[in-house]
């Protein structure tokens, strides 16, 4: 349905552009709103609490889900599974739209956005978890976008740009990886820095740790996810290649992430066990704690091993959907529901409506974007020109 | 996509390099840093508050903020606990629940000047600096406003202009640093009249703390909260209720803030150092398991073939072995047909001259014999390996 409309270009009223585009507009207003009146017009960010959804959801699980790009291409790359290689463009598209946005979430967020080269070009805080974040962010994104513009070159016919880059390849995916793993647990060390505001069951000398592996499980579920959407709604934009790799695919990831899974259920208990946090798990928060480690580490870690063993693509699918809602949860949690635990609730925050209004102002763009590409480049197959060459 | 060597070691190289380039991270000070010698602090004693706001005004004038929408000499403000905001370097709140047993009692609420300032470790652009004066201050030309700084600060002190849309700026106390830098005391601790306040030398007033509790033992509780708080911060208060009861939280431990990222940011050399290492390693595994793999695989083919070959080999000679061999027992069966017939017919023949035995036989019977012995075995012979054969 989608494609139709972005090829046929005759009817432009499908259920889709409608949508979008009221959001877009709607977003837009927003934006207006945000540049005019400052934060406090459209965020219910307080001083209290000087990050919302912005930085819970924009930045830590955009990033995160945004992992499915340097996953995919170690893997293909790397360790040599060369029979996912369908899923490494648009696992690299995913990733590349993933940081931009992140970025122009960025813009939202922070105070003065002109000045986020500042800690590059004027002064630079080598002792803040955040510059580090902020160092890596931009060069992956800079990585991403170098890795992703062999489909843009073969679109455009420039081949012998294209063929360059693409002797990058190596070079470029271990340079994702170091990124990739040095702003991932960063994200996570951010809130090293503040013992006395984040509930211990979350809070952990390991929390970098925890948020590297967790955005591998992120990485692999969303290729998982991501994969069924595009079936559902560009399966003519894939190639046999695609077709055929699909439930390879879904079944290769679905393993690995029950093992990331299992590991870090594991290193999620040694957590609570090396601070001694057991007896907090009699508490809300720590029935709480309990739901996301059970319901959306263990269960889905047991799903997809069961997806894997019974060869059944359709419950992996549906664990990797379970396992992004985990993922979603545990940012949330560290960011936003067990931070500042120890405030009265009159004090604690909320998303302002137009704060979520923003955020899905960012989604939606970044669909739109998407399906921009898959339905004109070679994303989802290879460019005829380019056949058989990886 | 084959590469050579060489290039590929270039590759790591330049990711290496690249890498480090773009992130090299100091790792904090790993030692105590107990305040720059002769830097000032703030001794707040909570028995001599009394409430009075004049310490807000103060910090509202000296400091040009605007004014608020109550007055200062409004103490109804007191009802509702309050803290620092955009507009409001510093308040005052009444804590009527205390065990203390002589009404409410009061504390100041205002930066604390961190000896080591979780604001300025965790801020990417620098903006916060611990001056040698023992001031804390902010620069708000460099200030990106990602207010990571109130995310870190144990204290909750940090605040945002988040009404601003263009300069929003993070607003705290500055210790008056434009005043102590010019030798006069800051706004609150001129005004207050109880002297609640006292400005010092860090290690000075210290030992003033010390001695209060030394000299009135029931009246304050043996500990100087700030001394070691979070590193130690340069207002050091004293209370004569345990400090949480006075809105001081007890549980922020010693370590100074920036102790608590130096694990991480050194694990950032080590990943940069490590994972080109790490990552060729895998690729070159998992190419040389390519490698054997195909190795193998041809091998296997190699011997599968040749294994086909010397079989088939083997089937012709064999029955090339058995059609020489059918021919010859055909050839035998033939002479032995021959030689049974000849017999016969020698017998026939000897059994009609019954008499004529013993001249002429004799060239008979070495001749018969003869034949017989070698033929008859010989046909036994062959018929064996062929049953064998059939078998």
């Amino acid at each position: 349905m989608p494609e139709e409309s972005a090829t046929s270009g005759k009817n432009i009223f499908t259920p889709f552009n409608i949508v979008a585009g009221i959001i877009l507009a709607v977003g837009g207003v927003l934006t207006i709103l945000r540049f005019t009146g400052g934060l406090a017009a459209v965020t219910n960010l307080s001083d209290y609490n000087p990050w919302g959804i912005w930085i819970g959801f924009d930045l830590l699980v955009g990033v995160a889900l945004a992992a499915g790009g340097y996953v995919t291409s170690a893997a293909v790359y790397i360790f040599g599974m060369k029979k996912y290689h369908a899923a490494v463009r648009p696992a690299i598209l995913t990733g590349f739209l993933g940081y931009a946005l992140v970025v122009l979430a960025l813009h939202y967020d922070v105070g003065r956005p002109w000045r986020l080269p500042y800690p590059f070009i004027i002064q630079q805080g080598t002792t803040s978890l955040l510059f580090e974040v902020g160092a890596c962010v931009a060069l992956y994104l800079t990585v991403l976008f170098i890795e992703f513009t062999p489909a843009p070159l073969e679109w455009l016919g420039f081949k012998r740009a294209r063929n360059i880059v693409v002797k990058l390849t190596m070079l470029l995916t271990i340079f994702g990886v170091i990124l990739s793993t040095l702003h991932q647990s960063s994200l996570g060390a951010l809130f090293l820095i503040a013992p006395s505001k984040l509930h211990p069951l979350w809070y952990s000398s390991y929390i970098p740790v925890y948020f590297f592996i967790s955005s591998i499980i992120a990485g692999l579920s969303m290729v998982i996810f991501e994969g069924t959407l595009s079936h559902r709604f560009f399966k003519g934009k894939m190639d046999e290649e695609h077709l055929a790799e699909k439930d390879t695919i879904a079944l290769g990831f679905g393993k690995a992430a029950s093992l990331v899974l299992a590991g870090y259920f594991i290193i999620k208990v040694i957590g609570v066990a090396a601070d001694n946090n057991w007896h907090y798990l009699g508490t809300g928060y720590g029935a709480w704690f309990l739901l996301e480690l059970l319901g959306f580490v263990a269960l889905p870690c047991f799903l997809y091993a069961v997806g894997v063993r019974d060869k059944n693509v359709k419950l992996i699918r549906w664990t990797a959907a379970l396992t992004v809602i985990g993922i979603v949860l545990n940012r949330f949690n560290v960011s936003m529901i067990a931070f500042n635990y120890h405030l009265p609730s009159s004090e604690r925050y909320f998303p302002h409506w137009m704060e979520i209004g923003i955020s899905v102002f960012i989604v939606t763009v970044g669909l739109v974007v998407f399906r921009f590409i898959v339905t004109r480049m070679p994303i989802l197959y290879e460019h005829p020109d380019y056949k058989g060459v990886h | 996509m084959s590469i050579s060597r060489r290039r590929f070691l270039g590759w790591l190289g330049a990711a290496g390099l690249g890498t480090t380039l773009g992130t090299t991270a100091r790792a904090a000070t790993a030692k105590h840093f107990t305040g720059h010698p002769g830097a000032g602090g703030v001794l707040f004693d909570s028995t001599r508050c009394i409430g009075c706001r004049k310490c807000e005004a103060a910090c509202n004038l000296v400091n040009e903020l605007p004014l608020p929408d109550q007055p200062f000499d409004d103490l109804k403000i007191l009802d509702k606990t309050r803290r620092t905001d955009a507009k409001t370097y510093t308040v005052v709140n009444r804590y009527d629940s205390n065990s203390s047993g002589s009404g409410p009692l009061y504390r100041k609420i205002q930066c604390n000047h961190c000896l080591e300032p979780a604001c300025a470790s965790a801020c990417f652009v620098r903006a916060f600096r611990k001056t040698e004066t023992g001031a804390v201050t902010y620069d708000a030309s460099v200030c990106v406003g990602c207010r990571y700084c109130m995310i870190a600060c144990p204290f909750e002190i940090p605040t945002y202009e988040y009404d601003k849309a263009l300069t929003p700026r993070v607003q705290k106390c500055t210790l008056c640093y434009p005043r102590i830098s010019k030798g006069m005391l800051p706004g609150c601790v001129e005004s207050c009249p109880t002297e609640a306040l006292t400005y010092g030398n860090r290690s000075e007033l210290l030992r003033v703390a010390r001695q209060r509790i030394s000299r009135f033992p029931q009246r304050y509780v043996d500990h100087v909260y700030g001394e070691n708080e979070m590193g130690g911060t340069s207002w050091l208060y004293l209370s004569a209720v345990p400090f949480r009861e006075i809105g001081l939280r007890e549980d922020l431990g010693v370590t100074p803030a920036p102790q608590l990222t130096k694990g991480a940011l050194s694990a950032v050399p080590i990943v940069v150092g490590l994972w080109p290492v790490l990552l060729t390693g895998i690729y070159a595994i998992s190419k040389r398991k390519d490698r054997i793999s195909d190795a193998e695989k041809q091998q296997a083919v190699e011997l599968a073939v040749t294994q086909a070959k010397t079989e088939a080999e083997e089937k012709l000679a064999a029955a090339l072995d058995q059609a020489k061999q059918q021919k010859e027992k055909e050839i035998e069966m033939r002479i032995k047909k021959a030689l049974e017939e000849a017999a016969k017919a020698q017998a026939e023949e000897a059994a009609e001259p019954e008499t004529g035995e013993a001249g002429e036989p004799e060239a008979g019977e070495t001749g018969e014999p003869e034949a017989g012995e070698t033929g008859e075995p010989e046909a036994g012979e062959s018929d064996k390996p062929e049953d064998e054969e059939g078998s």
